[in-house]
């Protein structure tokens, strides 16, 4: 992580906690970015996570106040947190199984209430610290420590969803779409209303290893080709776009 | 921070409340000014009388999704520096139990208030019951002291409201308003008096806020956006609240400082109300609704030359271990009528060393006066 980035790091905290080649490390160095470059006040700002990996994002190494909360719950107390004393930022980071699955009623409710709070849903497509287990988000025949012929359910389409439930803002990139990505957490950060940003964050040790993707390499490789921007998708056929993740900004009630 | 003295928000005087009406009163005097909750009966009154009431005094009122996520945006309002609540019933208070145990690692004050119905499951969701109270004390996975206070009127609703506030504050603890439906949804009057004793929280910059040297020390708790990046997590944490998942002796040290702040200061968190037990031989131990027939019942018994005693326990959680072992030393029986099937009867059977009655009765009707005058003619 670049040094002029440390100073928003606790001083006590000397290395992430994620596995090598994880993409947690990479959207924590874009989010901070994403800070540096607003000038966000960090003492004036919660960061709000559940239970897994990506929950440790902001907590504890973020010089913030960081509330780490219960599995699912997080936009629960990040409710409680911004009605009560609305002057706070709020920023809810966590991943797609906390927000989406056990999570997901709140996420909906939080939508439609349209409270000004940033989410940032690391999208890892499985359950990463409870040992690869299927996620609302694995894909169709993804292989998983509860699905080992592969995955039959579909998978949530999250930013349509959240979209649906009433967000102001929706978007969803990549961590190898660095550049995208970042200027997405920006303008999350910055519409004083519900904004969600999906990222898809490969998990290499619980995804990769077990649906042939044997190194952090191939893992991001695979999103690389996999990752295709809405205009692209426009002239794809449905067979073509079979494998295909849909990236961009699905929605900005700004316009 | 200690105690200090306030007027009263409600005009002093004579005011005739629902049980309901008066636990919001009292909650809104005791300065709490976050109320998150989903309907459910029988304590929908609780919430609507704050939604009524909150804009009159710049309180955050917010209708959620469900009984979790009530009491967990009543955790995140506490740590933004709110006095907070939620109210409920059975099925409700089921579903509080996981953010309950996170609000008793994280000391986050709050309190909870159940009017119970008759349970379990749906039960009868009209009727009145009082079969969460083993809940109240072990709902969660896990070691913690909960407190838990059972009001027998409207004007206790109100009174014990207040009380619930300070000792959550005191102790940075969630609190439990134990009330029943008959007690909510009872009209009489009751008085409120000009002023009253509140504790506000106990802020210190620089004191880490989860430690404290004295093994039952409640630290302070500063809120978010004051400075002092809290790091809040329902992990074992030190005393800075840095997780700490690996080393035993952390978090057998936190488990054990939560429970003792909350333990060994029982003789001063108790309250009690006796009646007649310098002479009695068979003592009623009773709570919430029940004690008002079983107040009835002695004075009737009394008349007959029988000389029964109570002793009203208005806390119910910590348990008042010490004042069961006095009576089980002077009288001859200790005699418990309750709307469930033994839930205080098995913690007096602990500590009584004397006989213990009961009488059990789970029909989602009140105890009626006649019914424990009966009961207790036979024990004489
Ligand atoms: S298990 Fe997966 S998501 Fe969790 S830290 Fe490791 S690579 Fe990242």
């Amino acid at each position: 992580m670049a040094r002029d980035l440390e100073q928003y790091l606790r001083p006590e905290v000397k290395s992430t906690p994620f596995c090598p080649g994880c993409g947690h490390g990479i959207l924590m160095n874009l989010l901070l970015r994403a800070v540096d470059d607003l000038k966000i006040d960090m003492k004036n700002t919660v960061f709000v996570s559940g239970i897994g990996c990506a929950a440790w994002i902001p907590s504890p190494n973020f010089n913030a106040d960081t509330l780490h909360t219960l599995h699912g719950r997080a936009l629960a107390f990040a409710t409680g947190v911004k009605v009560f004393n609305p002057k706070l930022n709020v920023m809810v980071v966590s991943g797609d199984g906390d927000l989406t699955s056990i999570g997901g009623n709140h996420l909906i409710h939080a939508a439609r209430r349209n409270l000004d709070i940033t989410v940032i849903c690391a999208n890892n497509m499985i359950y990463g610290m409870t040992g690869g287990q299927a996620a609302s988000t694995s894909p169709l025949g993804a292989l998983t420590a509860t699905t080992a012929r592969g995955n039959i359910y579909r998978p949530f389409d999250l930013c349509e969803l959240v979209k649906g439930a009433g967000a102001a803002y929706v978007a969803r990139y990549s961590v190898t779409q660095p550049v995208a990505l970042m200027e997405a957490l920006k303008e999350a950060f910055s519409i004083e209303a519900f904004s969600f940003v999906e990222v898809l964050s490969p998990c290499p040790t619980q995804f990769g290893r077990r649906n042939s993707y044997d190194s952090a390499v191939d893992m991001i490789k695979m999103l690389q080709g996999n990752c295709i921007s809405r205009e692209e998708a426009a002239l794809l056929s449905g067979e073509e776009l079979k494998d295909k993740i849909i990236t961009g900004v699905f929605w900005n009630e700004k316009g | 921070m200690a105690y200090k003295e306030i007027d009263s928000v409600l005009s002093p005087g004579n005011y005739y409340f629902s049980g309901n009406t008066a636990a919001a009163e009292g909650a809104i005097a005791a300065g709490c000014r976050y109320y998150a909750g989903y309907p459910i009966t029988p304590s929908s009154e609780i919430m609507e009388r704050i939604s009524i009431r909150f804009p009159e005094v710049n309180g955050a009122f917010i209708q959620m999704e469900d009984e979790i996520a009530s009491i967990c945006s009543v955790i995140g309002a506490s740590w933004a520096g709110a006095k907070a609540m939620t109210a409920t019933s059975g099925p409700g208070f089921s579903l509080m139990q996981e953010a309950i145990g996170y609000a008793a690692l994280t000391e986050t004050p709050m309190v909870i208030m159940d009017v119970q119905r008759a349970g379990p499951g749906t039960g009868q969701a009209t009727r009145v019951g009082s079969g969460d109270l083993m809940q109240a004390k072990w709902g969660s996975h896990g070691d913690y002291q909960p407190i838990a206070l059972s009001p027998w009127s409207v004007q206790e609703m109100y009174d014990l409201s207040i009380e619930a506030f300070n000792l959550a504050e005191q102790y940075r603890t969630p609190v439990f308003l134990m009330a029943d439906e008959a007690i909510g949804h009872l009209m009489e009057r009751m008085d409120v008096k000009p002023g009253l004793r509140i504790y506000g929280r106990f802020k210190q910059a620089d004191l880490p806020p989860f430690g404290m040297d004295q093994d039952d020390g409640v630290p302070p708790m500063p809120a978010f956006g004051e400075v002092q990046r809290l790091l809040v997590t329902g992990s074992t944490h030190n005393e800075w609240g840095i997780r700490k998942t690996d080393d035993g002796s952390i978090h057998a040290k936190l488990v054990e400082r939560i429970n003792n702040k909350v333990f060994n200061n029982r003789e001063k968190i108790i309250l009690t109300e006796e009646l007649y037990l310098d002479d009695a031989e068979v003592v009623v131990v009773a709570y919430g609704f029940t004690a008002r027939s079983a107040v009835f019942a002695i004075d009737q018994i009394r008349e007959e030359g029988c000389r029964a005693g109570l002793l009203r326990l208005k806390t119910i959680w910590p348990f008042a271990d010490h004042y069961i072992e006095k009576i089980g030393r002077s009288a001859r029986c200790i005699f418990v009528p309750e709307m469930n099937r033994g839930q205080i009867k098995g913690e007096v059977m602990k500590y009584a060393g004397c006989e213990v009655a009961s009488y059990n009765q789970t029909d989602g009707e009140i105890i009626h006066p006649e019914t424990i005058i009966q009961e207790l003619r036979r024990l004489f």
